[in-house]
């Protein structure tokens, strides 16, 4: 098989995937959950339960908020204790409902058996309906509503459903494990996406330094009675698992500054999704379990884990159930040591997007000190978008907004190859960061002000 | 040899008359005319081109203070009442007067009053720090350290204390442009009156947690106890989400907010004397007592009058 | 409670630093500098603690008393410059000499500009046009000194050390000067010259090693070596009775010295691969045309020096290939 990989930039970290051989463990749940209103990109969802309701698991305890919102279930059976601001993992307050658990008891209607349903249903729009219903949002790191994006708006049509199973950071493995052990499942939540997206081709982009996965996809595909799915083996590279990046090494095609994915045809879905996909559609079971990495350099072999676990469950419960913060870990990392964010309060609640607890050694992260740019240019030899961070760090400075948006600061995506790469250890992203959300803010304030012009000329030509 | 010296005089000459007529006719041909009272008025500026009157800088404040009706809304703070007064002279426009303001910076946090909890490794940059999370100490609305308001300042009136981590104003440089108020992402930074002989009053706190949250992360902390408000004669002090405040234009400096405040955020700075507690409290003590009197009394008389 | 660190992403770091990339051109370097260090003995090798020792120490002194900064002496680039002057030296220069070039690269070149990253002249050739034009007498001295560890004649093959340089006799008495040389022979040691001169081999084994490290790109090189044969064929075969053939002039000289280290200098050379390529184009230009047409024998430090110019417009015009901007 011929591997690919995206044309721009990139760099190769080291792979460090020390769980990959730990099977999935199903974490207990401890005596509290707080669930987090906020587990979604867009607006925070409105709770539908007051203090002291009972809950089973399973329930609705939110609301979308608006079209780009999603619903929140409760993970646990029990009485809602409080629902109150408490801090997030990087201190920043957030709504959250905290449930005391009382046993465990399902809500009704969820299908808790192991068999597999092949089956997949024709409905298009009660397929759409139980991904929303079920809570189920991008599990790759976006956290974007799913039903959002298999619903194309009119006009624009699918012509490719990419899983992603890059899985291109290091240290992360909880996609290869679900991948090895959730196989048929993840194949049949493909299926389900592609059939709602109108049967377009499928393709399971896997890097190839997950051989097993690769494998393990392609005889469960001869198993299964799908057609026009296929794996593609991907080269091993950072940031292979972006949305753009993925497209541009799957289907050639590159994806216009400011544009969606579907604008050129694609779809981008997460392996957890798509088990998400199958377990909302074909169980009826809403998104409250994900997988979980815990792991890094400065863990022992025996006290890595991939965990399923409840999403609520404090990320201190979950450390303390692996063992406890090792001793020589410096810095404590949610997500991956490229794209991941760094934790100041650990006694935040897991969210349907989290992926891992990453300990990191002193030596592993902490940054060195900066010197003055010697213009090597790797920097822009490493940005997967084509930019030039040195430019826009100089511009940033300078507070040139202009130059800002010219040098296309609004596309960075953020994934650390600059300062990964910078020999002088300048905060290339931290900076580029702040000036890209200013020039999307002036861009926001200008389209709008466009907008509320031609409005007004069109009011006053009527 | 002589031939080749007049040779290259002559040229050079002719080249250099040829070069200042084009230069002359250029000059002549695209002048542009402008008030010349915009000269005059930039003449008197500071010429610190800070931007701290709103306008991109000194000349650009000139030509609109210039094209104005009247200076209510162009005011140079660098500057002050001096300059203005030239101004106002050059235009023939009345100018009001203000009071000078200086930069305060309302945080106390310093590394013995407010503990770090974790290390900052990212770029040392408070805006940078404010958009990944709320800091590293317990404290999500203190100074975050990392010196943006010095570097803001044009004026070198900011410097870090190294050894409270916060940033301190020299009043005597401090033009009060505003800079670091802009610069500032938790809005720490406040313009106030400089007050008379540089006399002030006001809290050094913007936490706006409870009191018990608030004191935790920080022992300087507002705790929002509201006991200054209820001592406070003047009605100076408000109090908002657990936070005094004190109105610089209504307080008159009797620092008695000052002496009853638990947990010592509120500062006065540059009065002569240092502040005897005891005896403020006792004054207040005397003050409350006699109220309570009169109160009585006027009760006791309003009983009397209804029988 | 452990404090713990916090910082925006990534959370893990190339093995890369700017002192790991000045020690890997250092290394590079070795294979040249034990040449030349065999071929010109104990005079070199003290010519080169100099350079290398000035240098370091200028920096120090400068950062610590003039700039009140910290040192930055400890990311190597100033003992690459010293390397890099003492390779573009013959080895008779005397020890004032070498202490002017090194106040000219460090002092006036370098640190005057803000240090490192902040000059728009590579500070070693800056030094050595200096020098070449200050003290024309001493730097094109090419005599051996016939002193202590010193074995020529065996290594070079030839009995006899010239004094001039194939391209000195080139500019004296034209193309029947240089006839019946070995050019061959040349590219594993060159008869007089700098210690950057002497053998292209050692040259380019330096450079497959910073290409393997990844530390430059082959570009500039490249278009330096393309322009200047392409530009000598030309000539060449236009009045091969006047002009030099290409192989001679991609052999001789500091071409090679200077193609591969100096005008590979990050600093002082366009970030893009378009802008290293009209780079490596003019310098090859611009060296065809001193050697053919100058008053100077050689000229690949004076090319280096004004294309280094050019950099600053190169960099505004050629930018990075955009991802979905096209």
């Amino acid at each position: 098989m011929k591997n690919v990989t995206f044309r721009i930039g990139g760099v190769h970290p080291h792979d460090s995937k020390l769980s990959r051989d730990c099977a999935i463990e199903t974490l207990p749940l401890p005596q509290t959950v707080y669930v987090s209103m906020a587990q979604h990109l867009g607006a925070p969802a409105t709770p539908v339960v007051a203090v002291g309701d009972k809950v089973k698991v399973g329930q609705v305890l939110a609301e979308p908020a608006g079209f780009i919102s999603a619903f929140v279930h409760s993970p646990a059976s029990g009485t809602v204790k409080s629902i109150a601001p408490r801090a997030d993992i990087a201190g920043k307050m957030v709504t959250h409902i905290e449930i005391a658990v009382e046993g465990d008891e399902w809500a009704e209607g969820i299908d808790l058996s192991d068999t597999l349903v092949t089956e997949i249903p024709a409905d298009r729009a009660a397929v759409l309906e139980k991904i929303k219903k079920n809570g189920v949002v991008g599990l790759g790191g976006a956290t974007f509503p799913t039903h959002v994006k298999l619903n194309p708006a009119p006009g624009s049509k699918a012509e490719c459903l990419i899983i992603n199973g890059a899985e291109c950071e290091p240290y992360l493995t909880s996609d290869y494990r679900i991948m090895l052990e959730r196989t048929k499942e993840i194949i049949v939540g493909a299926a389900i996406m592609q059939s709602v997206l109108g049967g377009c081709p499928c393709v399971l982009a896997i890097e190839e330094n997950k051989p097993e996965a690769i494998q393990a996809m392609q005889k469960a595909l001869g198993e299964l009675p799908y057609t026009n799915i296929r794996v593609q083996q991907l080269k091993k590279r950072y940031p292979q698992g972006g949305e753009k990046q993925l497209i541009d090494a799957v289907m050639r095609r590159q994806v216009k500054s400011g544009g969606l994915p579907i604008s050129v045809g694609a779809v981008v879905q997460n392996m957890a999704t798509a088990l998400a996909v199958y377990e909302a559609v074909q169980k009826n079971k809403p998104l409250i379990t994900n997988t979980l990495t815990v792991t890094g350099d400065c863990l022992p072999l025996e006290k890595q884990h991939n965990y399923l676990f409840r999403i609520g469950i404090p990320l201190s419960a979950i450390a303390d159930y692996a063992g406890g913060v090792p001793e020589g870990a410096a810095k404590i990392i949610s997500g991956g040591p490229m794209m991941g964010k760094a934790i100041s309060n650990m006694d935040a609640a897991t969210v349907k997007g989290s992926s891992s607890i990453l300990y990191l050694s002193y030596d592993a992260t902490k940054r060195g000190e900066t010197s003055a740019c010697i213009r090597c240019g790797r920097c822009s030899d490493a940005c997967p978008m084509g930019l030039e961070p040195f430019l826009l760090n100089r511009l940033t400075k300078a507070g040139d907004m202009e130059g800002l948006e010219k040098n296309a600061v609004q596309d960075c995506i953020e994934c650390g190859c600059c300062l990964y790469s910078c020999p002088a250890n300048i905060p290339l992203l931290d900076r580029i960061r702040q000036s890209k959300v200013q020039v999307m803010g002036i861009m926001r304030a200008r389209a709008a002000a466009a907008k509320a012009a031609a409005e007004a000329a069109k009011a006053a030509k009527q | 040899m002589t031939g080749t010296i007049i040779w290259t005089i002559v040229i050079l000459a002719g080249l250099g008359l040829l070069l200042a007529l084009i230069l002359f006719w250029v000059a002549k041909k695209f002048k542009v005319e402008e008030d010349p009272r915009i000269d005059e008025v930039e003449k008197v500026m500071p010429g610190a081109n800070c931007g701290g009157c709103g306008f991109a800088g000194c000349r650009a404040f000139a030509d609109a203070a210039v094209k104005a009706p009247n200076l209510d809304n162009h005011y140079c703070p660098v500057g002050g009442n001096e300059v203005m007064k030239k101004v106002a002279g050059i235009l023939g426009y009345e100018v009001k007067e203000k009071a000078p303001m200086v930069a305060v910076v309302r945080c106390n946090g310093s590394c013995a009053n407010r503990p770090a909890t974790n290390i900052y490794d990212g770029a040392p940059s408070c805006k940078v720090k404010a958009a990944l999370y709320s800091g590293d100490t317990g404290c999500a609305y203190g100074c975050l350290g990392c010196g943006d308001c010095v570097s803001a300042c044009q004026f070198g009136a900011l410097t870090m204390d190294v050894t409270t981590g916060l940033p301190v104003v020299d009043e005597q440089k401090c033009t009060a442009c505003g800079a670091c108020v802009k610069a500032c992402p938790k809005s720490i930074i406040e313009l106030r009156a400089k007050g008379p002989r540089g006399m002030r009053l006001y809290v050094s706190c913007v936490n706006k947690d409870k009191g018990p949250v608030a004191k935790k992360a920080c022992s300087a902390a507002c705790i929002g106890c509201g006991i200054c408000l209820k001592t406070c004669t003047k009605g100076a002090i408000t109090l908002e989400g657990n936070l005094a405040y004190i109105n610089y234009e209504l307080c008159k400096l009797c620092r008695e907010c000052e002496a009853v405040c638990p947990t010592g955020a509120i500062h006065g700075i540059n009065f002569p004397k240092p502040l005897d507690k005891e005896a403020v409290k006792a004054r207040i003590a005397e003050r409350n007592r006699k109220a309570k009197e009169a109160a009585e009394a006027a009760k006791a008389e309003n009983k009397e009058a209804q029988q | 409670m452990k404090k713990y660190i916090v910082s925006p992403n990534p959370h893990i770091h190339a093995a890369v630093s700017t002192r790991s990339l000045m020690l890997d051109v250092i290394i590079a370097l070795i294979p040249a500098l034990l040449v030349s260090v065999l071929f010109y003995g104990l005079s070199e090798l003290l010519i080169l603690a100099l350079s290398v020792a000035c240098c370091v120490l200028l920096e120090w002194a400068i950062t610590k008393w003039m700039l009140k900064r910290p040192s930055t002496i400890g990311d190597l680039s100033a003992v690459v410059t010293g390397l890099l002057l003492a390779m573009n030296l013959p080895a008779t220069t005397p020890w004032y000499v070498v202490v002017v070039g090194a106040v000219v690269a460090i002092g006036v070149a370098k640190m005057s500009f803000g240090g490192i990253g902040q000059n728009p002249f590579n500070p070693a050739i800056t030094g050595r046009v200096f020098l070449l034009i200050s003290f024309p007498a001493q730097m094109t001295d090419w005599t051996v000194p016939q002193g202590f560890l010193s074995i020529p004649s065996c290594l070079s093959g030839v009995d006899t050390v010239s004094g001039a340089t194939l391209l000195g006799k080139y500019a004296e008495g034209g193309v029947e000067a240089i006839a019946g040389t070995d050019y061959l022979q040349t590219l594993f040691f060159n008869i007089g010259g700098s210690a950057g001169e002497l053998s292209a081999i050692a040259l380019l084994l330096g450079f497959g090693y910073l290409l393997v490290r990844r530390v430059i790109k082959p570009w500039t090189t490249l278009s330096i070596f393309g322009s200047v044969a392409l530009v000598s064929l030309i000539f060449w075969l236009i009045d091969p009775t006047r002009f030099t053939d290409p192989l001679f002039n991609l052999l001789t000289g500091g071409l090679i010295l200077g193609a591969c280290f100096m005008a590979t200098d990050y600093v002082t050379s366009p970030m893009s691969t378009a802008g290293q390529v009209i780079y490596g184009a003019g310098i090859g230009l611009i060296v065809m045309m001193i050697r053919y047409f100058g008053s100077y024998p050689e000229g690949v430090s004076f090319a280096i020096l004004i294309m280094n110019m050019v950099v600053p417009l190169l960099n505004n015009a050629f930018h990075q290939k955009k991802y979905g901007r096209n």
